[in-house]
């Protein structure tokens, strides 16, 4: 019997897709690592403390924001504040990502995590709802790919990071956007698209011409997820508040 | 900042990345089932979240960005995600290049 082969096969042929699904958003963390690798450099890492930045925090905004900070000479707890403000949403992913993990083991299920940024969770998302599943295999190799081209571009950043030309001028520091609102328009099937988009948006704007960034990033997916939680029609079945009248 | 110091900074940093990773779902996982309200939240997830990351940088961040974007956005609905940022980033090179020029 060949089933093993055929098992074999399929084990690989899952993984492979997931690292092949992750081919079209490569080129757009490629730019963002390098850069990254350059400015810590110009910032005064050591090339190993940008590795070991990108390799264990692997929040590239946070990061970005924490070079921002240490050039402004702020203390390390607001820094570690202002990080934890843009890293909240990984809170919001957590929770939502966690739903379509249950083929993953205890360990899979730490490493999924750990490896789990906005792209890897955008396809994730994605791939559970068309799919209807969302296997470790597909995952792994999806974020893995993901995380060698991160770390990659992050080691060339820091070694040739002089080579950079300005990234205003070649637009990439428009990359990121860009690359989100591809990723946004792909949920854009999902019921409540455009009352939880326009929430967010709202909320976000508002914060920061108020508070200012990164909170906008709270205050937005607070908006949009009261929304979403406004928009589900009260149970029926719940039992009246007393006096209510009907 | 000393090398030491920004070393443990990073560390720290790290650390409390983890620990929002697997926050949300540790929380979660002490209310199931959910209740629907729950789960219309966590569908709206991505949305809500990517949404409020990007709109000042889109809004607020000129016309360029602005035409960039609603061009990225067209043909976010027929192509993939690396189109999406080639065409915007091409918009924006020529905006850009014409308002300074």
């Amino acid at each position: 019997m060949d089933t093993g082969a055929v098992q074999h096969e399929k084990v690989h042929g899952e993984a492979l897709a997931g690292a092949l699904a992750s081919l079209t958003i490569l080129p757009a963390i490629a730019p963002f690592g390098m850069l990254y690798g350059a400015l810590a450099i110009n910032a005064g890492f050591e090339p190993w403390q940008a590795w070991l930045a990108s390799a264990t925090v692997y929040a590239g905004a946070s990061q970005y924001l924490m070079l921002e900070m240490l050039d402004q000479s702020l203390s390390p707890l607001a820094i570690l504040l202002a990080m934890l403000a843009i890293n909240f949403r990984h809170v919001l992913y957590s929770a939502a990502l966690g739903r379509h993990l249950v083929r993953f083991s205890r360990g899979q299920k730490a490493l999924a995590f750990g490896l789990m940024v906005d792209p890897v969770f955008a396809a994730g998302e994605q791939r559970a709802r068309r799919t209807g599943t969302l296997g470790p295999r597909w995952y792994f190799g999806y974020a893995l790919a993901v995380y060698a081209v991160w770390m990659l571009s992050n080691v060339l950043g820091t070694m040739f990071g002089a080579l950079i030309p300005d990234p205003a001028s070649w637009g990439l520091d428009y990359v990121l956007p860009l690359y989100f609102l591809g990723l946004l328009t792909g949920f854009r099937a999902s019921s409540g698209f455009v009352p939880v988009l326009g929430a967010a948006v709202l909320g976000s704007i508002g914060m920061h011409l108020t508070v200012g960034a990164p909170y906008h990033i709270l205050g937005g997916s607070l908006a949009g997820l009261a929304v979403a939680v406004w928009r589900v029609p009260s149970p029926p079945s719940s039992s009246p508040p007393p006096g209510s009248g009907a | 900042m000393s090398d030491a110091g920004l070393t443990l900074l990073i560390l720290t940093a790290a650390l409390m990345a983890f620990l929002t990773r697997v926050g949300g779902h540790l929380i979660l996982v002490r209310f199931t089932p959910l209740p629907p309200r729950v789960e219309a939240a966590l569908e709206a997830v991505p949305i809500a979240v990517l949404g409020a990351l990007i709109a000042p940088a889109i809004l607020l961040g000129g016309p360029a960005e602005l035409v960039a974007s609603i061009v990225a956005g067209v043909v976010a609905l027929r192509a993939s995600t690396i189109w999406v940022i080639v065409c915007g980033i091409v918009v924006l090179v020529v905006l850009r290049g014409l308002t300074v020029g």
